[in-house]
């Protein structure tokens, strides 16, 4: 997947992704505001394909994963950050969102073009011509998020066993 | 091979002798908490989706706690899910409308020793405070535990916070936490367990006690365990756990081996500790109350599972004892849970917050989580017994929240500016 780096600074917490009062919506609705605590124009400006990138600790707060769910409605391809909230890491993964952390975040510049392959685990910044080393995701986890997350990894599953009794 | 609580608690969930950290393991689920937020308005679509039941409804709880009172047809809409979903599944353990999660939970005994349970929030962690691991999950990964009753854990290190001697007069769980989030950072927890121990943390009332493994999520971690001893016993079994029921935990196998190795061992002592306040955006804006310089306050606000139990309401008394709040402070209460509101009410502690002018709002989630009426207006500077002060929270985007204790918020209130508690417990007598 290719796409153009949006990036963001440390500690972007759950009320930036998800703010409070729209929680009470479905994610269509809480994706307009999604970040706009920071960056009014995110949310309409960002395409699919698009890139989120953070610095350290990217999701910390709450277990809402609305906040994941509405950037992959957005249609943000794939989250890169220094570190990641744990809460927030599993959330993006089971929303089939991959989520890397790599040392390095902080090397990509806004609107830089980047090539994220989870399964290698490596980030290349066809911008600068870098290649960004990630932290891997064990298997399992990356075999989910190719499934689309844990509700069609989950579906697959059952259906199989259904198919074997 | 020596263990911590922590690996101890995950060992037996997968069914184990011994795990050892970073070892990827799936754990039975003993207990799982929802919420109406992001329990069944969530789950309940997914669930029809796969044409799945509940695994085990005995081992499912649910919990209204954020959208009431509901006063508008979106918030009825969503706690009316709950409530129609809790039938359907046979979940008999439903709590509506008589507290937050993470203090109804262990107030109707249902977090023990020895347990592993997951719950839709992300103060979780909370349930530690019983020797249990808890962590939170969102609403998808709480699908994938109600359809197979398992979840995968990446076993965790154990991050020891030891804290000597005893805390001050006007000191309390949220002071400690505060400045370990302020010396470690949100993310000093590094999503492993982070145990509490030492003579301080033995001294503790469970409540109290509730409020550090609470708060181990804004420290970054992912279970905030304290191993049970007599306290954590009687507890339960003033919550209505029999004899019986007790007599099967084993108290004495879930503590720490002390020759177990741990990822760090960090010593304080508790009787140096000074009130702590933290500034706006970040708990990890911690500081001495009296380092903040002179900040007035629009607002005083103790409420939340982390700020409002009774034993913070308590601690609020103490100091609103025949004062008032500030004139132009609004000094708001909302009780963790009905049962500690009527117990409040009953020894006059209540009564004591209502002299001193404050406004009871309903038992709920509230203004911590920006939800209901009571959100912070444009510009507004607020002290809070909260656990999160991001911008915007708990209201418009320029409005400043500052946490700290409920004695810290409650001292503020009477001051109209933020001060240091122990000048007004100085006059009063011993606690």
């Amino acid at each position: 997947m290719t796409g153009r780096a949006w990036v963001f600074g440390d500690d972007i917490d759950t009320d930036a992704l998800a703010p409070g009062r729209y929680m009470k919506y479905a994610v269509d609705e809480i994706a307009k505001h999604c970040l706009e605590a920071i960056d009014p124009a995110f949310a309409a400006a960002v395409r699919p394909g698009d890139v989120v990138v953070g610095g350290r600790n990217f999701g910390l707060g709450s277990s809402r994963e609305q906040a994941a769910a509405a950037l992959r409605h957005l249609g943000v391809a794939a989250l890169v950050a220094e570190s990641f909230a744990g809460l927030f890491h599993r959330n993006a993964l089971n929303l089939g969102l991959p989520a890397l952390a790599c040392a390095d975040a902080k090397r990509i510049r806004p609107g830089d073009e980047l090539r994220v392959d989870p399964q290698a685990g490596r980030i290349e910044n066809r911008t600068t011509g870098e290649t960004l080393a990630c932290e891997p995701v064990p298997g399992f986890l990356l075999e989910m998020v190719r499934d689309g997350g844990l509700l069609p990894h989950l579906e697959k599953k059952l259906a199989r066993r259904k198919g074997t009794t | 091979m020596a263990l911590t609580l922590a690996q101890k608690l995950v060992a037996r969930a997968a069914g184990r002798d011994a795990v050892a950290p970073g070892e990827i393991v799936t754990c039975r689920v003993d207990l799982a908490m929802m919420h109406d937020s992001g329990g069944p308005r969530r789950v309940k679509p997914m669930l029809e989706q796969l044409g799945a039941k509940v695994w085990d409804p005995a081992k499912v709880v649910v919990v209204t706690d954020h959208y009431l009172p509901a006063t508008d047809a979106d918030s009825r809409r969503i706690v009316e899910i709950a409530r129609d979903w809790v039938k359907a599944a046979g979940v008999e353990r439903f709590y509506d409308g008589e507290g937050i999660c993470h203090v109804v939970l262990p107030e109707r005994g249902h977090l023990r020793p020895g347990m592993f349970a997951v719950g839709g929030d992300s103060h979780s962690p909370t349930g530690g405070a019983f020797g249990a691991y808890m962590f939170g999950i969102g609403a998808t990964e709480m699908l994938g535990v109600l359809v197979t009753g398992e979840i995968w854990l990446k076993v965790p290190h154990t991050i020891v916070i030891e804290l000597e001697g005893a805390l001050g007069d006007g000191l309390s769980a949220k002071d400690v936490m505060l400045f370990l989030i302020g010396r470690f950072g949100m993310d000093g927890g590094e999503y492993q367990a982070v145990e509490f121990r030492g003579a301080a943390v033995r001294g503790m009332p469970m409540q109290e006690r509730m409020t550090l493994a609470n708060m181990t999520a804004e420290l970054g971690g992912q279970a905030g365990l304290v191993a049970p001893d007599a306290t954590t016993r009687d507890y339960l079994g003033a919550a209505g756990v029999g004899e019986a029921e007790l007599d099967v935990v084993q108290f004495e196998r879930w503590q720490s081996d002390p020759e177990a190795p741990v990822l760090a061992h960090h010593r304080f002592d508790a009787g140096a500790l000074a009130p702590q306040v933290a500034a706006p955006d970040s708990p990890a804006n911690a500081a001495a109350a009296a380092d903040h310089g002179d900040v007035r306050i629009d607002i005083a606000y103790i409420g939340a599972c982390t700020g409002a139990k009774l034993a913070d309401l308590r601690m609020a008394a103490r100091v609103l004892e025949g004062r008032r709040a500030a004139s132009g402070v609004r000094l708001m209460v909302a009780p963790a849970s009905l049962r500690d509101q009527e117990l409040a009410r009953r020894e006059g502690t209540l009564g004591v917050l209502l002299d001193a002018g404050a406004e009871l709002l309903p038992i709920a989630c509230g203004a911590c989580a920006g939800y209901g009426a009571n959100r912070l207006a444009e510009n507004t500077v607020a002290i809070s017994t909260t656990a999160r002060n991001f911008k915007g929270r708990m209201g418009a985007p320029s409005s400043r929240v500052y946490l700290a204790s409920p004695y810290t918020v409650a001292a503020s209130a009477a001051a109209g500016r933020i001060c240091d508690p122990r000048e007004f417990l100085a006059s009063r007598g011993p606690r």
